[in-house]
């Protein structure tokens, strides 16, 4: 066994195997120092590096030889060299340039999240709202494109995108055929099927799973309901093609939406089917396990209590502000 | 005269041919490396020989040749990267429509250097005609056993072949310049592994630009120390340079490295002035990506000594004051250019050309494009210029290949320098649309230069 390298990351040190990327090792320490990553999938091999919202410094390369890194680097395709030291979220110059990605990110963006499925639960929303400007500086028409029904499940909504690739890679690694692509070049290209080919697979689906903001959405969704309004599930069933464990989106006594079980970075655990996805939604057609885990900071998990408001007794008494402490974080938060 | 190496026969009638090429001396490299020298031997040469990446970057072509990896049993490959599409450079196209054979040759002896069996030319898509000399060029050597099985009898192997590419400024990034080769959408690769490493088809490879290749064959000839006596410091040997704009005589010249610019733009021998009894207003010295300087700290540099055309004169004052050696597409501006409609013009191209894979130089890009737009045609704000400023900032160094700071350098150095003159475009929006700003100070002497470097 190789031995492990020591990198530390915001003066959290950490020990990790050799070949892992400063992002997977921030990610075993946690926390705020985690850099938020739009296009990087750690399940899908080859993605990262493109949305450069994880670029970091890196202010002493390794061990043997302890230069700084000239320029910040994508955090999630920079493996971990022994005695390195990086720079997230202490270093202002990270901070900046990230804000300005966001930014970037943000420009040809509708920014109609009042009417997209995907709010509640969208990578850039979050992004957006942790590192993004109160006011646009873009005053030119935004980049449009129609929408197109890829099969019909899928509905692409281009205008949304921000060409992440990770759908892309999700065809060509989880389904054996892709038959959607990126098309075209620079703030022009977009993701498209060849000749409005229909996405049909056994697993097409799981592209609405890994799109990180509302461009891939699921049809039989669309419009039913606001995702904070839902409340989620996680159930299984025995499934001949995939693990078949899921997470149910309940209203009331219905099943509104299938969706994969995602993991605190907004990833899946493991792709479904699409027959999970699309087609089994009754109760009946699942074993019901336990509510699903969301993080209280998650918009999500915020509606499914009465009030958020601390009583006035708790904001007097310090001894019950500790007591309280996740609550009130809450409600700075929102 | 100034000595020249590779364009020393070039209007000998009949050059592109392979008998005339012989005649007059060519594929002498060749039976000199195969035949006497070993393959890390033709390395060391080039070392010595101090060649410095003619692409570009500028990178010293022998180091980048050592690294390439050796592992047992695995190809390894030259690629030549003749997509050459940056606007203002056509040295390439120069080369290898009149004397082509200078490439072949160089390509057969640094694929043996580097123990390449397959080699190929990657030529940019609306090259067709020099496609076509190259592939007519390359049958004349097969023909005459200089490429194919056994070369010379020296039991060594080699084949090569010209790719077209798509026309994409893109793929002339060494990694995109990869996939395209690999039949795939040419995206840049995210470095690290570098070509050297895991390059095409995952192999080791190593991509030169043409220049490079084909001044590889005068330093077989001469010895990588006599090449070396060439040129200035760490700038050695000669260099193409594509002179182009309001110059009385543009053209491809070659010159020895560390000639002055002001010799460069004013002599007979060379440029012969500027067009039409004009003055010198800017100059972009090497290519559309390097920074745009005004003509006083074209000629002088920052501290009153004459500028050279060297990797490190060239560069000297970094971004505040320099500029870069680039490609050596050299574009020089009258009083009556106009700098904003050019940066726009540049901006466009970028626009255009960038790949769309990183968000900062997707993005980027277009909005700058527009916001220049917006300025050239008078509908542009005060703030306008800041804006570009901070989104070029943006841009710079947080994108995966150099296309992103290539968009973003001309935009922030043209307002680093010609300030007043975008100024002028937004406080004059009817008046910019008829008239030119006009030299203004541009051309004064350094000491009036110097205030602009504290900015």
């Amino acid at each position: 066994m190789s031995e492990k390298v020591k990198v530390t990351i915001d003066g959290i040190t950490v020990e990790v195997e050799p070949g892992t990327t400063i992002l997977n090792a921030a990610r075993q320490i946690g926390g705020d120092i985690v850099p938020p990553a739009m296009c990087y999938y750690s399940k899908l091999e080859g993605s990262g590096g493109k949305c450069r919202t994880c670029i970091v410094k890196v202010s002493k390369g390794s061990e043997k030889d302890p230069r700084p890194m000239p320029k910040l680097v994508a955090s999630c395709r920079t493996t971990v060299m022994d005695g390195m030291e990086v720079m997230n979220i202490t270093s202002p110059e990270v901070l900046e340039a990230r804000a300005g990605v966001v930014e970037i990110l943000l420009i040809n963006h509708p920014l109609d999240c009042p009417v997209c499925d995907q709010a509640g639960e969208c990578d850039l929303q979050n992004l957006g709202y942790e590192h993004g400007l109160q006011k646009t500086r873009y005053e030119f028409e935004r980049r449009t494109f129609e929408r197109i029904d890829i099969g019909d499940k899928i509905q692409l909504h281009m205008n949304r995108c921000i060409l992440c690739y990770r759908c892309v890679f999700t065809a060509d690694q989880i389904t054996n055929k892709r038959v959607h692509g990126i098309l075209n070049r620079g703030d022009h290209s977009e993701i498209s099927t060849y000749i409005q080919t229909a996405v049909d697979n056994d697993f097409s689906g799981n592209v609405i799973d890994v799109c990180p903001v509302g461009a891939l959405t699921d049809r039989t969704f669309r419009f039913k309901n606001r995702v904070w309004f839902t409340k989620p599930v996680d159930a299984h069933r025995d499934c001949p093609t995939c693990s078949g464990k899921v997470t149910l989106w309940y209203k009331g006594a219905d099943v509104l939406r299938v969706t994969a079980r995602k993991d605190i970075y907004g990833e899946v655990e493991e792709f479904i089917c699409n027959t999970c996805r699309f087609d089994k939604k009754k109760t009946d057609d699942w074993v019901i396990e336990h509510p699903t885990h969301i993080s209280d900071a998650s918009v999500i998990s915020s509606n499914h209590y009465e009030t958020m408001i601390p009583l006035p007794v708790i904001q007097e008494n310090l001894r019950l502000q500790e007591a309280n402490k996740v609550e009130l974080e809450k409600t700075a938060k929102f | 005269m100034a000595r020249k190496l590779l364009l020393e026969h070039i209007n000998v009638p009949g050059i592109n041919t392979l008998d005339v090429y012989r005649q007059k001396g060519g594929y002498r490299a060749v039976e000199k490396a195969l035949k006497t020298l070993t393959p890390d031997e033709v390395v060391e040469e080039v070392k010595k020989s101090g060649l410095r990446g003619r692409g570009g970057a500028g990178f010293p072509t022998g180091m980048k040749w050592s690294f390439l990896a050796k592992p047992e049993g695995v190809a390894r490959y030259l690629v030549c990267n003749a997509d050459e599409s940056e606007p203002g450079t056509f040295k390439d196209r120069y080369l290898m429509t009149y004397i082509p054979h200078a490439l072949i040759e160089g390509m057969i002896v640094s694929s043996y250097a580097l123990g390449a069996k397959t080699s190929y030319i990657y030529v940019r898509g609306e090259m067709m005609p020099q496609i076509r000399i190259l592939e007519k060029a390359i049958a004349e050597a097969k023909a005459a056993g200089l490429l194919g099985k056994n070369i010379l009898g020296s039991g060594y192997d080699l084949e090569l072949y010209v790719q077209p590419g798509g026309g994409a400024y893109i793929c002339g990034e060494e990694t995109a310049l990869l996939e395209s080769l690999e039949g795939k959408r040419g995206n840049p690769r995210i470095k690290p592994p570098f070509p050297a490493i895991a390059g095409l088809y995952g192999c080791p490879t190593v991509v030169n630009n043409v220049e490079s290749i084909a001044a590889v064959v005068p330093i077989i000839n001469e010895s990588g120390d006599e090449y070396a006596k060439i040129g200035i410091g760490r700038s050695t040997g000669t260099k193409l340079i594509s002179a182009s704009g309001n110059l009385v005589r543009p053209g491809v010249y070659e010159i020895e490295l560390g000639l002055p610019v002001e010799e460069f733009i004013y002599s007979d021998e060379y440029c012969g002035g500027i067009a039409n009894g004009k003055r010198l207003k800017a100059t972009v010295a090497g290519g559309s990506s390097v920074p745009v300087l005004p003509a006083n700290l074209t000629l002088k540099l920052a501290n009153g000594e004459p500028r050279l055309m060297s990797y490190e004169s060239l560069s000297e004052g970094g971004f505040a004051t320099g500029t870069m050696m680039g490609s050596g597409g050299f574009i020089a501006f009258d009083e009556d250019q106009c700098i904003v409609r050019n940066t726009w013009n540049f901006s466009r191209f970028y626009h255009h050309e960038s790949c769309g894979q990183c968000s900062p130089c997707r993005e980027g890009t277009g909005w700058m494009e527009k916001v220049l737009h917006r300025i050239e045609y008078g509908h542009g704000k005060m703030s306008d210029i800041d804006l570009l400023v901070d989104v070029s900032r943006k841009i710079e160094g947080n994108t995966i290949c150099p296309l992103g700071d290539a968009a973003a350098w001309p935009v922030a150095s043209a307002i680093r320098h010609f300030r007043d003159e975008f100024e002028w475009h937004v406080r004059e929006p009817l008046k910019s649309q008829e008239t030119n700003y006009g030299i203004a100070k541009y051309a004064e002497p350094i000491a009036k230069a110097e205030v602009t470097t504290e900015n």
